[in-house]
């Protein structure tokens, strides 16, 4: 990729050396020379933020492209969301370092659109305007006791050991209880339950907080149980993500058998689809292997079908949780694909004093952007903003959306790429119909954001201030052999930055 | 003298690039050597044969068509040894490749178009087949681009990068989605 744009830089120099004849016509030069520069906004920096800059910088030569984050780092739930045993899967920062470092790009961190800038102003002084902010909320489960001590949900829990501003000061208490209960069995409920049982040693040379790190060295937990409503066919993480999680070292896993009997639905489900074939299959596997394993050293990773909480109850101090009472269900309408779990009326206790709440998370509403609470995305049709989700809805001129907040909070980090591709051919596709020409539209862009964070006194992060903050955690986690020792407080980073 | 130097230089370049794609191990290969444009010399081949500007073809390097989203094509020569992914990177053919080629995203995903070439690949990998799971546009002939290594037997393969809409059949083979 660095390739591309040093040809790029270099055939523009060389255009710029060459003589201007008005009588002739220059090559390709002039074509690119009268076009004016896009000016782009893109609120958000993780992964739909940044393929959508790579993609908006390559597909149109005079883009400029700023790049917004409410946080003083960028790169999103790369940072903050994938699980700091799984460095891999951040490789991808080095992509994104480069687009960043393009020099039609630029990166402001620390400035909150909605409280610092307004969608209005954006749109005032960019040609398009793309959300990408993701979902920082959480789905809630609506019963009971969810307010307890001791129930958090697993992006909360995420962010604390992923060392987010945010999270910093959670202090989950992992000391009280030998038992811990996930609710959901997608890929992030099994991050923080491989995180709760995984040995500490393990974790040691990873980039996890270093709060983090002497909470879980110092935790009781000896059980962990990953709670579904549906069965095995139905669950939502993936084949990567569970092989390792049945492979960790020193965890008996416990299956039911009787849970792993299949419907016709569940097996045309399963012909049907190559992940959860796979799935089924890992599952099916690890209950006949671990069975007869008894060690008393050994922690426990219990997957629980068929069942869902009905209401948590507290421990005798009347304000932390000790149970959650679940309902046994069964799944019903036999569809293959739109198979629902139902209650029977049959009732259990499971006691717990950690309970991780994994199911889903949920995007926020931000002034002056239309929102569909009921799905909890923006209104759009391949990436163009709709003012609502109804039949009525109208295309909203220069106003996009990507990533979580445009398809609602699943997927992978690559899934974000082929999102971005749609979005970007959308704004190109308006760009050529010269929906950002006209009157009076000539924008500011960078210049205009500027004046508005100096006239706030809004104390921004740019580029370099974000690589000050990576090499100084980088220079301090090599003295502990780790990739890097976070900083996690917002002051601290501020300070970093400067 | 002077383009007899460049030429000299520009041989030993390419002698050593050439040289130090010898098949490794697949994981370890690719790790680290991304982001570097020259692969440090590993084993340097010297030629005292006489200075033609031409590598030989058969033994050292293959030929290899991409197919884009848009139909267009693009043949490059492929050292044996190297993956598809790192030889589209060097020839700026636009697939992507998120993780570097470390088996943990899917973002090389290409389809071989010929069951034949297809064939010839050594199975996957369980783990390659965890993240072919997630790929975008999956057929039954699709691999990561860093995990099919230049061979002989690969010389004028074919493979299409995914699209949303791909709907082609290519001697006679039509590609199922999954």
């Amino acid at each position: 990729m660095g390739r591309e744009r040093l040809l790029h830089h270099a055939t523009r120099r060389l255009l710029l050396l060459l003589p201007r004849s008005r009588g002739f016509s220059s090559s390709a030069g002039a074509a690119a020379s009268s076009r004016e520069p896009l000016h782009v906004c893109v609120v958000g920096s993780g992964p739909a933020g940044f393929y959508t800059a790579d993609k908006m910088l390559k597909g149109h030569e005079e883009a400029q492209v700023d790049i917004i984050d409410r946080l003083p780092t960028p790169f999103g739930l790369v940072r903050s969301g994938v699980a700091p045993d799984h460095p891999e899967t951040k490789i991808v920062v080095n992509q994104f370092s480069r687009v960043a470092a393009n020099g039609r790009c630029s990166f402001y961190g620390n400035v909150t659109v909605g409280s610092d800038v307004s969608v209005s102003e954006l749109q005032k002084i960019y040609d398009v305007v793309v959300l990408a902010y993701g979902a920082e909320s959480d789905r809630s489960l609506g019963i009971p006791g969810e307010d307890l001590r001791g129930i958090h949900s697993a992006r909360e829990f995420v962010w604390w050991y992923n060392g987010h501003p945010d999270m910093c000061n959670l202090a989950p208490d992992l000391q009280s209880t030998d038992s811990a209960v996930v609710l959901g069995q997608g890929n992030v409920a099994l991050d923080v339950a491989r995180i709760l049982l995984r040995c500490t040693s393990e974790l040691a040379a990873t980039d996890i907080a270093d709060y983090a790190f002497d909470a879980l060295r110092g935790n009781t937990i000896r059980k962990v149980y990953l709670v579904g409503r549906r069965g095995p066919v139905q669950a939502a993480c993936t084949a990567k993500e569970l092989r390792e999680i049945l492979g960790l070292k020193n965890v008996r896993v416990c299956i039911k058998e009787a849970d792993l009997v299949t419907s016709t639905a569940d097996e045309e489900e399963i012909r049907n689809s190559r992940i959860q074939r796979r799935v089924y299959e890992l599952l099916s596997k690890a209950a006949t292997a671990h069975k007869g394993n008894i060690s008393n050293d050994q922690k426990e990773l219990h997957f629980v079908f068929f069942r869902r909480p009905i209401r948590f109850l507290p421990a005798e101090d009347g304000s932390t949780v000790d149970v959650v009472q679940l309902e046994k269900t069964c799944l019903k309408d036999g569809v293959a694909g739109k198979q629902v779990a139902v209650g029977t009326g049959e009732f259990e206790d499971l006691k717990c004093g950690l309970v991780l709440k994994s199911i889903g998370y949920k995007s926020l509403p931000v002034e002056g952007l239309p929102f569909d609470n009921y799905r909890g995305v923006v209104p759009n049709l391949k990436g163009r903003v709709l003012s609502s989700e109804s039949e009525n809805g109208t295309v909203e001129s220069g106003l996009y959306v990507v990533g979580w907040l445009k398809r609602g909070p699943t997927g992978i980090v690559a899934t974000n790429l082929h999102c971005a591709e749609e979005t970007v051919a959308g704004i190109l596709e308006d760009d050529k119909k010269g929906l950002f020409m006209g009157p009076g539209s000539k924008k500011q862009g960078r210049r205009g954001l500027l004046e508005i964070l100096e006239q706030k006194n809004i104390r921004f992060v740019p580029l370099d201030g974000w690589e000050k903050i990576d090499s100084k955690e980088k220079t301090a986690g090599q003295l502990k052999n780790k990739p890097r020792e976070k900083i996690t407080t917002w002051d601290d980073l501020l300070m970093a930055a400067n | 003298m002077l383009s007899r130097i460049s030429q000299f230089g520009a041989r030993l370049l390419r002698e050593n690039r050439a040289a130090s794609y010898l098949p490794n191990s697949r994981s370890s290969y690719y790790r680290g050597q991304f982001s570097q444009h020259f692969a440090p010399a590993k084993n340097t081949l010297f030629s005292t044969t006489s200075n033609h500007d031409e590598d030989p073809q058969d033994k050292d390097k293959i030929s290899v068509t991409f197919v884009n989203k848009d139909g267009t094509e693009q043949t490059i020569s492929i050292p044996v040894g190297m993956s598809i992914l790192e030889a589209a990177h060097e020839n700026d053919i636009e697939l992507e490749g998120a993780c570097e080629g470390s088996l943990a995203c899917s973002t090389c995903h290409v389809i071989v178009m010929d069951v034949k070439d297809y064939n010839k690949l050594e199975d996957p990998t369980d783990e390659e087949n965890d993240m072919l799971d997630l790929a975008f546009g999956l057929t039954e002939t699709s691999r990561l681009g860093c995990q099919v290594i230049a061979k002989p037997e690969l010389d004028g393969m074919r493979v299409a990068l995914p699209a949303a809409t791909r709907n082609f059949a290519v001697d006679g083979f039509v590609p199922k989605p999954h």
